[in-house]
Formats: structure tokens, C-alpha cells, sequence
């Protein structure tokens, strides 16, 4: 593994084992995370996107068997470095040694991770304790009164003594990014932490995520189905869908210069700026059914754009620039050429326009 | 869009909710709009703000606690009659929010929408009420082989399609729409609002559209209300309340709207709405053109017309 990567995830391959078949969810997917860096990965429901993330915390369901691949992590104990890896490491070592300590998951329902019977406080200070990273209650106190005015939260010292259900759902948010941070990870996985937030609140949690990283260095894994979302917090994107990476880069090549036609779906679902579009670009139909995938590129099916090649063989990564790959038979130098449709064409001549100005 | 008739025109309405002997929640309080038939008319706001309350209210799932809704020429709050109840379910229809949780489980797709039919007795026979059936899913973009399956066989936009279906089978003429698709992926959001704007298209229909999510309200509406704390506090059309908002409430909720722009999400302002200094109940409405208008009070309208928002964004 490179000198500046956290987390190498390599060919994985999983599937889950259901009355009806075997559901192949995650379909050979390759990817990076830099030290200090947000990764988002964006996809629709049953994309993969949160499987992935439990493979990573070791967290599948019994059901679930992983096919090939690994997880390498770079464990950083007492000073001392060590590759392990996460898909061949036993459940004790995990939860040991990772878990909670060194890779933390902030889930998307403030309300339903939280414990409702135990005091903010104690749910924040149990990881440390757990994992001995402070000598005495009275230290975790002190760390808890750290961490909390760290996630913006006022009065600390009162709001330790409360319960979930006397915060509102922002705050609420805020207390899991805290017990997140306890044990202060070198990696945080996101698991669409706004979707069930307001817009203000939304923007407000982005903001504190944004700060976070800029005090800790952590590196974050950012789970959504929105690219508007992401768009303020990701250094770079990958795009999931049916269980494979269809497209990743930079956050710049993907925003500005997206290749594969589920990406340009994608962002087109958006309406734009002005909103004055007669119709805004859906992408029809709905994901394949993954206990039988489709052959050749998942996509093809509901993609205008697709080749006769698409429904016969997987298209391979096609890379565009040292740090932009897309999976797409349109890339290929045989290619008829296709550009992107005119809506989004329009909108990013837009963004661009609006750069200069 | 027809801007002379009104098809819903609401005056003072008030929803309150006891909690006990000392509290008592105020979820809408003193809103009053017109609805002009053939237009989308939307309401956004955070949660709480009483945006589905006050969809609720209208449609007489809650009974109001005060005020005067009139719904095509008829008075439809206050105490009413059979005639009249049956009026509002005929014209008037809702979609709800989470497709999974608003369709029964144990119905075929048959039956959940043909209940509107069932119940008013609309049909006289099977043949006629499956034929029914069958005409409105497939204005909503499903087939008739989907007749016979359960909600759970049904993806999400699939599963709204068939919310709609149930409100578009009385052939209604207006339809409340409470976050229809907020519990949607976001490529599925648009099929659904494309579908939306479609059916309005051809059957010429009026929409109350409840939602949180501004862009696509943006994109929907003709005129937009935005609620906060149980009062309308802007309203006018799309321009007037996208392009110039006064109120500082409406300031801070465009400025939270993310944008798929990476570049100038970095460098971009966002306003935190500190409410502490404005208070709603001493406020009345100002009207700053024919369409917009806004909650204030002199004092505060004076600093606003100034551009003088120091004590109320952050």
C-alpha cells in the first residue's frame, strides 16, 4: 500500500445468501482513501454503497459471504504502523482494535443510534472507557466537555446529564458525530448522516463535518445518494451503482466533466440553479435486480446511450487522467462519440460562467 | 395557468394541539392564501413548521380550530354536512409522504385504488370498476399487470406511482401533495415529479404541494409560501421569493440549499437565522407587489427594505 493511503479496498467481492438465490451486491469494486481526505461514494438504494461500509467495519450479516478481495487498513498502534487486513482479521481483533476505535461510523437516523435510556454523556464517554483511552472517569468527563463544544454544542456540563429525546434532531446528529470522534479515529465513515435533517440543519452538520476533519485530520468516508450534497465536503467521488464503481475521480472531474451516463442522470435529476427547465431529466426504470444482474453493464438498461457491447460484456476502467476512471464501452477509442445531454451541458457552462464573473 | 379563478381560499385558519393544562402547540396560526386554479401553489418550511398540519387541516383530516376555508365556492371548515363531506373527497385528494407506510400491505393494488371508488359506491360493477383501475395506472406510468401484486413487490417510485393513482381515481381537481418525494432516491424524485407535472398538464389539475425541499419546489411551483413556526412569513411567486426574499427566515433556507457546484459551494455564504429578535405575533403582512408579501413588523420592515439584516442572520 502506498506511503499516503489509509484504507485499499481491492477487488472486493460479496454476495448474500436469501431464500431466493444468492444476491451478488458488490461486484468486484477497487478503491482508495487517501490520509486527511473525503471520499464520497454516491449511489441510489441497493447500489451497494452501504454494504461496502459494513465490510469495512466487519459488520456483514451472517447470510452474507465475501467472494474475493481485501480491506487493507493501515493500523496505527502506539506509534508503531501495521497493514492489516479487515476482511481476514477475527471478530475479537476487530472489534478490539478497529471498531469504535480506529474506524467510526456516524449512521443516518440521529434518533435510532442514539440509546434513549442513557445519558448523552455516558454514551459519549462509554467508547473511551471501553477501549482505555483515558485512566479515570474524571478525565472522560473532561474529554466528553471537549469533544462537545468541538461539535458545537453550548452548555456541555448540562447537556451531558440529558437524554436523546430532550435535543432536537440537529443536536441530536452532533451528539453521535461526538461519540464518533471519542476515541478519535483516523477514519470516519458518514452513512448519509443528513438525510433525515432539514436543509438548514443539513448545511450546518456539512459545515461541522468540514471543520472536524480540519482539526483532527481524519479521513472520511461519505456515504450518499445526492451529489448536491457532497459537493461542499468530497475531495473525490466514487459513483456506485448495482454493486460495481462506475465512476470516480476528483470532485472537479466528476462535478465538471462527468463521463459515465448514470452520472450524467445523476446530476441532471437535480434541478438547476435557475429552475427554469420545462423538464428536468429523470433516469427511467429502477436499479436491477442483483440475484440475477444483468449481463454485461448494469446500466445499459436504462441508459440511452448504450452500445450493443454494453449488453454482451462488462465494460473495464477506462482511465481519462491519472486520477479519473470510468467504467463505460463509450469511452472506448472504437466508440461512436456521445456527448453528455444538453440540460447538463448547459448547466455547467453555467458554474463556469459563473467562475469568471 | 388561469390567474382569475380561485379554488381554495383560506382566511385566518388555526390549528392548534393541546399538549396539557399549561402548553398548548399554536401549529398553524393565522394563515390565510388564495389558490388559483390550474396552478401549483407550495408550502416549505423546516419540520415544525406546521407545512403538513396545515395540508392536514385543509383537507379536513384535522378539524380546524378557527378560520374559514372556502373550497370551490364552497364553505368547507366549520361544521358540515354529508353533502359537502362527500364533495371534498370527490374534488379533493392527498398524497402522502412515505409510499410504504400509506399503502396497506395486505391490498392488492386493485383494491387500494379502487377504495375511492368503493366507498363513494362510483361503480356498479367489477368490469367497470376494473376498467377504472386499469385507465388511471396507466396514466401513471404502470401497466395493468401490476394490478394484481402487493405494495411490497413495488420499488419506491413505483410504490408513489401507485399513491398517485389512488388520488387521481375520484378524478379530482385538487391535490394536496405532503413530501411525496422525500423518501425517494434522488433519480427517482424526478421521474415522480416529471409524472407530477405531466398529469397536471393533461387533466388540468390544481396542486398544494407540501415540501422541504427548495430546489424542487423551484422547479414545480408557480407561487410559493415559505412556513415557519405556524405562520406564513413570505409568500409570492417563484421570482419574487427565490430571486428577492425579504424575510430573513427565507434568506437562510436558500442560502442552505446545496448546489452540485463544488467550486463555489467553498466559497459560498450561508446565512443562520437567529429568531430571538423577531417575534411573528406582533407582525402582520406587508405587501411588497401584487404577488409578494411578507411578515414583519414596521420597525423590522424599515431595517429589511435597508438591507439591514444584522439582527436576525449570522
Amino acid at each position: 500500500m502506498e506511503e499516503n493511503r489509509i484504507l485499499e479496498v481491492k477487488n472486493l467481492q460479496l454476495s448474500f445468501q436469501l431464500d431466493v438465490g444468492t444476491n451478488h451486491v458488490i461486484r468486484d469494486i477497487s478503491f482508495h482513501l487517501n490520509k486527511g481526505e473525503t471520499l464520497a461514494i454516491v449511489g441510489e438504494s441497493g447500489s451497494g454503497k452501504s454494504v461496502t461500509t459494513k465490510a469495512i467495519l466487519g459488520l456483514i450479516d451472517d447470510n452474507g459471504a465475501v467472494e474475493e478481495g481485501s480491506i487493507l487498513f493501515r493500523l496505527n498502534k502506539n506509534g508503531k504502523e501495521e497493514i492489516v487486513d479487515l476482511l481476514h482479521s477475527s471478530k475479537s481483533f476487530m472489534q478490539k482494535n478497529i471498531r469504535g476505535s480506529k474506524i467510526a461510523i456516524i449512521f443516518q437516523d440521529p434518533m435510532t443510534s442514539l440509546d434513549p435510556t442513557m445519558t448523552i454523556g455516558n454514551q459519549i464517554m462509554e467508547s473511551m472507557l471501553e477501549h482505555k483511552l483515558v485512566k479515570s472517569k474524571k478525565e472522560a468527563i473532561n474529554r466528553t466537555r471537549d469533544l462537545l463544544n468541538l461539535v458545537g454544542i453550548d452548555h456541555p456540563d448540562k447537556r451531558m446529564k440529558q437524554y436523546p429525546h430532550q435535543l432536537s434532531g440537529g443536536m441530536r446528529q452532533r451528539i453521535v458525530i461526538a461519540i464518533a470522534l471519542a476515541c478519535e479515529p483516523d477514519l470516519l465513515i458518514a452513512d448519509e448522516p443528513t438525510t433525515a435533517l432539514d436543509v438548514t440543519i443539513q448545511s450546518q452538520i456539512l459545515e461541522l463535518i468540514k471543520d472536524i476533519q480540519k482539526k483532527t485530520g481524519v479521513a472520511i468516508i461519505f456515504i450518499t445518494h445526492d451529489l448536491g450534497v457532497v459537493a461542499n465536503v468530497a475531495d473525490r467521488v466514487a459513483v456506485m451503482y448495482a454493486g460495481k464503481i462506475v465512476e470516480e475521480g476528483l470532485a472537479s472531474e466528476v462535478y465538471y466533466d462527468p463521463r459515465h451516463p448514470y452520472t450524467w442522470g445523476l446530476l441532471s435529476s437535480i434541478p438547476s440553479l435557475d429552475g427554469k427547465e420545462e423538464e428536468i431529466l429523470s433516469i427511467p426504470g429502477s436499479p436491477p435486480n442483483l440475484i440475477h444482474p444483468p449481463k454485461g453493464d448494469a446500466f445499459a438498461y436504462r441508459s440511452n446511450y448504450a452500445l450493443a457491447i454494453d449488453f454482451e460484456e462488462i465494460p473495464p476502467m477506462f482511465k481519462v487522467s491519472e486520477t479519473h476512471f470510468v467504467a463505460s464501452w463509450l469511452l472506448h477509442p472504437d466508440a461512436p462519440k456521445v456527448e453528455m445531454p444538453d440540460v447538463l451541458k448547459k448547466r455547467l457552462k453555467q458554474y463556469a460562467h459563473a467562475k469568471e464573473v | 395557468m388561469s390567474t382569475n379563478n380561485v379554488i381554495l381560499e383560506v382566511k385566518n385558519l388555526k390549528q392548534f394541539f393541546r399538549i396539557d393544562r399549561k402548553t398548548t402547540t399554536r401549529a398553524v396560526d393565522d394563515v390565510s392564501f388564495k389558490i388559483y386554479e390550474g396552478e401549483t401553489f407550495s408550502v416549505v418550511g423546516e419540520s415544525g413548521s406546521g407545512k403538513s398540519t396545515l395540508g392536514r387541516t385543509l383537507i379536513r383530516i384535522y378539524d380546524g380550530v378557527g378560520g374559514d376555508v372556502e373550497f370551490m365556492g364552497k364553505k368547507i371548515s366549520g361544521k358540515i354536512d354529508k353533502e359537502t363531506k362527500h364533495f371534498i373527497t370527490t374534488n379533493m385528494q392527498m398524497i402522502f409522504q412515505d409510499p410504504m407506510a400509506s399503502l396497506n400491505p395486505r391490498k392488492k393494488v386493485l383494491d387500494t385504488v379502487a377504495f375511492g371508488l368503493d366507498v363513494n359506491k362510483l361503480v356498479s360493477n367489477p368490469v367497470e370498476r376494473k376498467n377504472k383501475v386499469i385507465e388511471v395506472l396507466k396514466s401513471v406510468g404502470l401497466s395493468e399487470d401490476h394490478m394484481n401484486r402487493f405494495p411490497h413487490q413495488f420499488s419506491g417510485g413505483q410504490r408513489q406511482r401507485i399513491g398517485v393513482a389512488r388520488a387521481l381515481i375520484l378524478k379530482p381537481k385538487f391535490i394536496i401533495a405532503d413530501e411525496i418525494i422525500s423518501a425517494l432516491d434522488v433519480s427517482i424524485q424526478a421521474q415522480v415529479i416529471n409524472l407530477m407535472k405531466k398529469l397536471q398538464r393533461e387533466l388540468g389539475l390544481t396542486y398544494l404541494f407540501i415540501a422541504h425541499d427548495l430546489s424542487m419546489v423551484r422547479y414545480i411551483s408557480d407561487r410559493v409560501a415559505v412556513m415557519h413556526l405556524g405562520h406564513i412569513v413570505e409568500m409570492g411567486t417563484v421570482d419574487d421569493v427565490y430571486n428577492n426574499p425579504m424575510h430573513p427566515y427565507t434568506k437562510s433556507l436558500l442560502s442552505a440549499i446545496p448546489h452540485p457546484d463544488p467550486d463555489s459551494e467553498k466559497t459560498r455564504k450561508r446565512f443562520v437565522y437567529d429568531m430571538s429578535t423577531v417575534i411573528y405575533n406582533d407582525s402582520h403582512m406587508v405587501e411588497l407587489s401584487e404577488t409578494h408579501s411578507v411578515l414583519t413588523t414596521d420597525k423590522d420592515f424599515e431595517l429589511w427594505s435597508n438591507g439591514d439584516y444584522s439582527l436576525s442572520l449570522k
